[in-house]
C-alpha cells in the first residue's frame, strides 16, 4: 500500500537574553552548577516571578518575522507536573492566549521550489533543570539523580507548526530555515549542541489519498539536524511496517537514540499527565501595545529571504550561493565585507563558499575566530581578479594568511614569489624558447584532431611553468601557445 | 455532579498526596459538593464576559534584562538534604 507521511513540528528555541525569563539569574552557558540558581528559580516560598522585557522584545520579533498575528494581551498559565528538574512543580508557560498568532515560514525545497509552513502559533515559557543520572549513592547504597538548576527558568518560545511537511526533507529545511531566522534575528545563539534549539516531531501515516489523519506519534528532544533526519526515516518505517502488519499506532510519546538508531516509548496517552493548566495567579497579563511593537519592528535587520534576493540582484550571485551565504547572518556579513573589497562577488562567493568554509569545517570553527579577516581575503579577491597571482598561488597565499605568516596579502606574494608574470613579450619569448626544444611534440600536436590537441596541450604547459618558475599566466601562456602552433 | 473513586485516585496520584480508603469516601463527598457548586456558577450566562486571568484590574509590569542575582549556592544548598559537586542529590528518576 502506498501511504502519504505527515509531519508536524513543535521546536524549542531558547531565547539569547541575559537573564531567565522570571528572575534576574545570568542564563551564561557552562556555570557551576546551581550557581546561577536563585530563590525564585528554586521556587522559595514567598518568591514572585517578574517577567522580562527582552524575552517579550524577542518574541515579537520573532512573530513579526513569520508575518503572524502580535497576541496584544498574553496570559500565563501553570502547566502542572512533577519532575525534579522542574522545582515549582509547574512549568510557567502560555496556553490559551499566547503571545504569537498563526504566521507562515517559506521553505526551499532541493529541486528549486518553494513551500509554506503554517505556523500555529508561538509562545513563551521557560525552560526546566538538567537531571544528571550519573553513579550518585545515598548513604545506603541507592542511586541518586543529580539535579543542576543554572538552565531552569532559561525563556524559550515553543513554536508549533500546522501538519504540513510530508517527508523528512522538508521537515529538515523547514528546522534549518527557522535556524537561520531566529539566529539572524539574534534572538537565539543557535548552538544546538548546548541545546539552544530542540526539537519534537509528531509523525503520522495515512492511506495515499485519504483526507483523514492517522494516529500520531510524537518524538521529542531532537537536537541536530541530522538526528531529525534519521528519526523521522526511522519513525515512518516503524509505523510503516505496523500498519502493513495490520497492527494499529498507539499514540504515544518517543525517545530517539541517534547514536544506535533506535527508539523507544516514554509514555502512551494512557499514562498521559493530565497538566491540570490554570492561569498563573503570580502573574498579571500582559499587554503589548503599539509603540511596543513598532520599536521591534525597527529593530528587525534585513531577514534571510530577503537577503538572499538582494545578493542575486545586487551581485548576480546563483540561487544556490546566494541561498548558502544569507541563511548564515555571519556569513552573509563577512560576504558582503570581501565583497566589497575585493570587487568581484562571485570569486568572493566562491572562495568564501570554497576554500574559506572548508578550512572552518575542518577545524571546526566559526566565523568570529577566522584567522583571516574580511578585508584579507578581499585584498586575495583583488590580486586574483587582477592576474597579480594564479589561482594555485592564491592557495598558498590563503594557507600563508590562515597560519599568520604575514598580515598583508601583497606583501605574501613578494616573499612567496607569487607575482604572476602577464607581460605578453616576456611571455612570448619563454615560449619561443621552450616550443625551439621541442620540435616531436609540435609535430604530434599539429597532426592530432581537436580533442586529442587539448590534452596534448598539458605537455607544453609543464615545461612552460617550469621555465617561468611558476609564476606565468597559464591563460596567456595558452592563448600564446596556440598561436604559435596553429598559426 | 458526582465524582468517582477512580476519579479522587487519579488526581490524588497527579498531586502526589496519598489518601487511604477512608479519605477517599470523605473527598467523594466534600468534592462532591464543591463541584454542585461549580453546577450552579455553570447556569450563569457569560456570554459577553471575558475570562478572568487575573483579580486585579492591572497588567504585569516588565523588568530589564539585567542580571541582579549573585551566586547563593552555599546558603541554598546548606537547607537541601543531599547535594554533592554541586548538584542537588535526589532519588533515581528515569523517565
Amino acid at each position: 500500500m502506498q501511504w502519504d507521511v505527515v509531519i508536524g513540528l513543535e521546536i524549542h528555541v531558547q531565547l539569547a537574553t541575559n537573564t531567565k525569563i522570571f528572575s534576574g539569574s545570568s542564563t551564561a552557558y557552562g556555570a557551576e552548577p546551581n550557581t546561577q540558581a536563585n530563590a525564585v528559580d528554586l521556587a522559595m516560598p514567598g518568591t514572585l516571578p517578574v517577567p522580562n522585557e527582552q524575552a517579550f522584545r524577542y518574541a515579537v520579533m520573532f512573530g513579526l518575522a513569520i508575518d503572524a498575528e502580535i497576541g496584544r494581551r498574553s496570559v500565563f498559565e501553570r502547566k502542572n507536573y512533577f519532575y525534579p528538574d522542574l522545582p515549582k512543580g509547574y512549568q510557567t508557560t502560555q496556553l490559551e492566549q499566547p503571545i504569537v498568532g498563526p504566521g507562515h515560514v517559506e521553505i526551499d525545497l532541493p529541486d528549486g521550489s518553494t513551500k509554506t509552513i503554517r505556523i500555529h502559533h508561538a509562545h513563551l515559557e521557560e525552560d526546566a533543570g538538567k537531571s544528571l543520572h550519573e553513579a550518585f549513592f545515598d548513604e545506603h547504597g541507592h542511586g541518586m539523580s543529580g539535579i543542576d538548576l543554572n538552565r531552569a527558568g532559561t525563556p524559550l518560545i515553543e513554536v508549533v507548526t500546522e501538519p504540513d511537511m510530508r517527508n523528512a526533507e522538508e521537515a529538515v529545511a523547514f528546522a534549518k530555515k527557522l535556524h537561520s531566522l531566529v539566529t539572524s534575528l539574534g534572538i537565539c545563539d543557535g548552538d544546538m549542541s548546548q541545546g539552544s534549539m530542540r526539537f519534537d516531531v509528531n509523525i503520522s501515516l495515512k492511506p495515499k489519498g485519504q483526507d483523514e489523519l492517522g494516529t500520531r506519534t510524537e518524538t521529542k528532544n531532537l537536537n541536530s539536524f541530522r538526528f531529525m533526519e534519521q528519526a523521522i526515516a526511522h519513525e515512518v518505517e516503524r509505523q510503516m511496517d505496523i500498519l502493513e502488519d495490520g497492527g494499529e499506532i498507539v499514540q504515544e510519546t518517543r525517545l530517539y537514540n541517534g547514536d544506535r538508531d533506535e527508539s523507544r516509548s516514554m509514555r502512551t496517552k494512557e499514562e498521559a499527565n493530565d497538566y491540570r493548566y490554570f492561569p498563573c495567579p503570580d502573574l498579571l497579563p500582559v499587554e503589548i501595545d503599539d509603540s511596543f511593537i513598532e520599536d521591534c519592528r525597527s529593530r528587525l535587520p534585513e531577514l534571510p529571504d530577503a537577503r538572499k534576493a538582494r545578493f542575486k540582484e545586487q551581485f548576480g550571485l546563483n540561487d544556490y550561493d546566494a541561498s548558502l551565504l544569507s541563511g548564515d547572518a555571519k556569513l552573509a556579513s563577512f560576504f558582503e565585507e570581501v565583497a566589497a573589497r575585493g570587487k568581484d562577488a562571485k570569486l568572493a562567493a566562491n572562495w568564501i563558499l570554497g576554500e574559506f568554509s572548508a578550512r572552518l569545517n575542518a577545524e571546526d570553527k566559526s566565523i568570529a575566530d577566522s584567522p583571516i579577516t574580511g578585508a584579507q581575503l578581499g585584498d586575495l579577491i583583488v590580486r586574483i581578479a587582477d592576474d597579480s597571482v594564479s589561482s594555485a598561488g592564491a592557495k598558498k597565499v590563503f594557507e600563508a594568511l590562515w597560519a599568520g605568516e604575514n598580515d598583508n596579502v601583497d606583501a605574501i606574494i613578494d616573499a612567496k614569489g607569487l607575482k604572476q608574470v602577464s607581460d605578453t613579450g616576456a611571455l612570448e619569448k619563454l615560449v619561443d624558447e621552450v616550443l625551439a626544444g621541442m620540435p616531436d611534440q609540435i609535430q604530434q600536436y599539429q597532426e592530432a584532431d581537436d580533442k586529442k590537441r587539448k590534452k596534448l596541450m598539458g605537455g607544453f604547459m609543464g615545461p612552460l611553468m617550469k621555465a617561468s618558475k611558476g609564476q606565468g599566466n597559464p591563460k596567456l601562456f595558452t592563448e600564446i601557445l596556440k598561436k604559435k602552433l596553429e598559426g | 455532579m458526582t465524582i468517582s473513586r477512580e476519579d479522587i485516585e487519579k488526581v490524588a496520584l497527579l498531586a502526589r498526596i496519598r489518601v487511604d480508603d477512608k479519605q477517599v469516601s470523605e473527598l467523594e463527598k466534600d468534592l462532591g459538593n464543591i463541584l454542585n457548586l461549580v453546577d450552579q456558577l455553570q447556569n450563569a450566562n457569560t456570554e459577553n464576559t471575558e475570562p478572568m486571568a487575573h483579580p486585579l484590574d492591572a497588567v504585569q509590569r516588565l523588568r530589564a534584562d539585567e542580571v541582579t542575582e549573585t551566586d547563593q549556592r552555599e546558603a541554598f544548598q546548606a537547607i537541601a538534604p543531599a547535594t554533592e559537586a554541586g548538584l542537588y542529590l535526589v532519588p533515581k528518576v528515569i523517565d
